[in-house]
């Protein structure tokens, strides 16, 4: 069947499933027509050729059982503005009150009624630029049908970070998040979210960034074993602003994480970076950057590592777009996966592109074994063959970590990597 | 306490037999050293001992303090009181010097059934023993190896074997790529680690590094099997005259 018309049948069926919830409706309706017009993902098309999307485009998402963690929620030593939502609704009661200095939050439900207008004008907007050159339909979906979500304005200095946590409740929750958030000229904030969402999740995350504006987010995903992910964040970063965002992910079926990132003013730091620890051949892990430079002496790095065992799949798919006069360009990307196993496998696809002339763009991509000479060294002095195996990978994990900034949280992910690690035989 | 006989080695890829039949017997408290010309066989001698990949056992047997050391797994040894200083000391990027020590220091002990050595206990232990060596807070913090010097390296593996207090060390040409200071430092190193309890089997190529660690008895291996033993002298010997008269005289 041609492709035109297996996309336009999927979209279909998926459409008809979704109901489109009140506010922001011009918005909604601007969305739903880039669906429309752009059809669903499609395994035939070329940005998911290795990353199959039928069970985050089908009707009905696949049931996920819920993963039973004798764990504490991580950062909870942080004293930060929780805000929860189990299988994509709100719970007020096991949520702080959406008061910070230095911040205003909302829930995304209330930006009509409030009438909002920064959240307004800004919801969808990066997501549209971020349609092009590369079509996002599930980005888009998003916008159109999105339930809920929190739309964040920095004024100042964040007093705490705002740490949104989503628990998965239900085994056949099909959920879509939308945040927004604002990074006034100057004003810093951290952006924590942690949690598996629901069987299926869907989040897209806009984020704009002022002149010196700084965001922060650190990210875990859920240790839920069936979840199935596709996460798009969009950041627009002017003058002098910092964006640096980490996600980690341990487990889940399926996950697609992209961030489309547009540095337009000059003299901009934007980090992204992830680290995945896969096991088994039903894992199936993928981040897709796309950093375009439309500044001077903007520096942009990419590190993402991942560990794969018993078949897991990772796959790798940046890009760094430098446009013409974006000189001074500092633009570093680096893919590496350790493999702890002959049947796992990696696939990268780095990209360069580039128009302007007085740059520095380095990428590279490797796929490895376990050292088996450390490992020995280090047995030879004592220490078992799994311990060791588990130290040479956290070792490989903290150069992703490192990206954090703040060093409380950097920590907590380690030692919660460390534990998983041991917990495995 | 260590007890080879008979031992007979072959690279497990290439088919190849190293050592033919190694007999080493080495009593408690006792120094010995092997010499010998290149491929004789004698770094193969300390990779088989600590349990190295890559090696297949075709006879004979090691025993440490009686108990059979080929069947154990390379941390096993480790924790029965086994250590090699290796040749070429492994770098490992991403995980700290001290993490590892600690790692390992408490990875034994508790193979063992002991207690596990507190962070305060062991930050006073490690401090006092890196002094001695020269080891500064730096490259206690630093991956483990990376970026070392050789003679840094080398000082590592003998502050390691001071933390392990291993009751029978190997020493696999320490010597190698060290001035003649650094030599020193390593050789009073291992020479403040001489005891009744504790046994020490030097590999070395040259006599010098047994002038500052004196053994009690030289062995020199040729194709792959000890030829000829003797006292301190032998290594003189070798150092004047070269491996050849003493292969004549064996063969």
């Amino acid at each position: 069947m041609a492709l035109a018309k297996l996309k336009s049948d999927a979209t279909q069926a998926r459409l008809a499933r979704l109901t489109m919830p009140d506010g922001l409706t011009a918005a909604r309706k601007d969305a739903l027509g880039r669906v429309a017009a752009m059809g669903l993902s499609h395994k035939r098309d070329e940005y998911w050729k290795y990353t199959d999307p039928m069970s985050l485009t089908q009707a009905d998402p696949v049931p996920a059982a819920v993963f039973e963690s004798d764990e504490s929620p991580l950062f909870a030593g942080v004293d930060s503005v929780k805000i929860v939502f189990v299988d994509g609704v709100y719970d007020a009661d096991a949520s702080d009150d959406l008061s910070c200095a230095g911040v205003e939050i909302d829930r995304l439900v209330d930006v009509a009624g409030k009438d909002i207008h920064w959240a307004t004008e800004l919801y969808g907007t990066l997501e549209t630029r971020g349609q092009v050159p590369v079509a996002r339909p599930l980005a888009a979906l998003n916008t159109a049908f999105a339930t809920d979500g929190v739309v964040i304005r920095a004024t100042g200095k964040a007093a705490k970070p705002i740490s949104l946590v989503y628990l998965h409740g239900d085994d056949t929750s099909d959920v879509m998040l939308h945040c927004v958030v604002r990074v006034d000229a100057g004003a810093d904030i951290t952006l924590l979210e942690t949690g598996p969402a629901a069987a299926r999740f869907n989040s897209v995350l806009e984020v704009d960034v002022a002149e010196g504006g700084a965001f922060h987010h650190v990210r875990t995903q859920g240790r839920d074993h069936e979840r199935r992910a596709v996460t798009h964040c969009f950041a627009r970063i002017a003058s002098e602003g910092r964006f640096k965002s980490f996600t980690l992910t341990a487990n889940g079926t399926m996950t697609r994480n992209e961030c489309i990132i547009e540095i337009l003013g000059d003299d901009v730091v934007a980090h992204v970076a992830g680290a995945c620890v896969g096991d088994g051949d039903d894992f199936h892990h993928d981040d897709t950057i796309f950093i375009t430079h439309d500044g001077l002496r903007g520096e942009s790095r990419q590190v993402f590592k991942k560990v794969l065992r018993n078949g897991a799949v990772g796959v790798f798919q940046g890009k760094i777009l430098v446009k013409a006069g974006a000189q001074k360009t500092d633009g570093y990307q680096i893919s590496q996966s350790l493999l702890l196993d002959d049947d796992s496998q990696f696939l990268a696809k780095p990209e360069l592109e580039i128009y302007a002339d007085d740059v520095i763009c380095s990428h590279g991509s490797t796929t490895g074994a376990i050292d088996e000479d450390a490992l020995f060294y280090m047995q030879s002095r004592g220490v078992p063959r799994k311990a060791a195996t588990d130290l040479l990978t956290l070792a490989f994990l903290a150069e992703a970590l490192e990206e954090i900034d703040n060093p409380a949280l950097a920590d907590d992910l380690y030692d919660r990597l460390d534990s998983w690690l041991a917990r495995r035989s | 306490m260590l007890e080879i006989k008979g031992l007979e080695v072959k690279l497990q890829e290439e088919d190849k037999q190293i050592l033919k039949g190694v007999n080493l017997s080495i009593g408690a408290g006792e120094v010995h050293a092997i010499m010998g010309p290149n491929g004789s066989g004698k770094s193969t001698t300390s990779y088989v001992l600590s349990g190295k990949d890559g090696y297949e056992v075709t006879g004979g047997s090691v025993t440490l303090d009686g108990v059979d050391v080929l069947e154990m797994e390379p941390e096993e040894r480790a924790a029965a009181g086994l250590f090699l200083a290796f040749q070429y000391p492994v770098e490992i990027p991403g995980v700290g010097n001290m993490t590892f020590l600690r790692t390992a220091v408490n990875a034994q002990r508790k193979a063992r059934g002991e207690d596990e050595m507190s962070a305060g206990e062991f930050l006073k232990v490690v401090r006092e023993k890196a002094k001695a060596l020269k080891i500064d807070a730096d490259m206690l913090k630093r991956p483990v190896n990376v970026g070392f010097s050789g003679g840094e390296k080398k000082r590592n593996e003998i502050l390691q074997m001071a933390m392990l207090e291993p009751k029978m060390c190997i020493l696999d040409e320490t010597d190698s790529g060290l001035d003649v200071d650094a030599m020193k430092l390593v050789a009073e190193g291992v020479n403040a680690l001489r005891s009744e309890g504790r046994s020490f089997l030097v590999i070395t190529h040259y006599q010098r590094l047994l002038d500052h660690i004196k053994p009690d008895v030289v062995h020199i291996m040729a194709n792959g099997r000890i030829v000829k033993s003797g006292g301190p002298e032998l290594a003189l010997e070798v150092e004047n005259n070269g491996y050849a008269d003493i292969l004549a005289e064996v063969a």
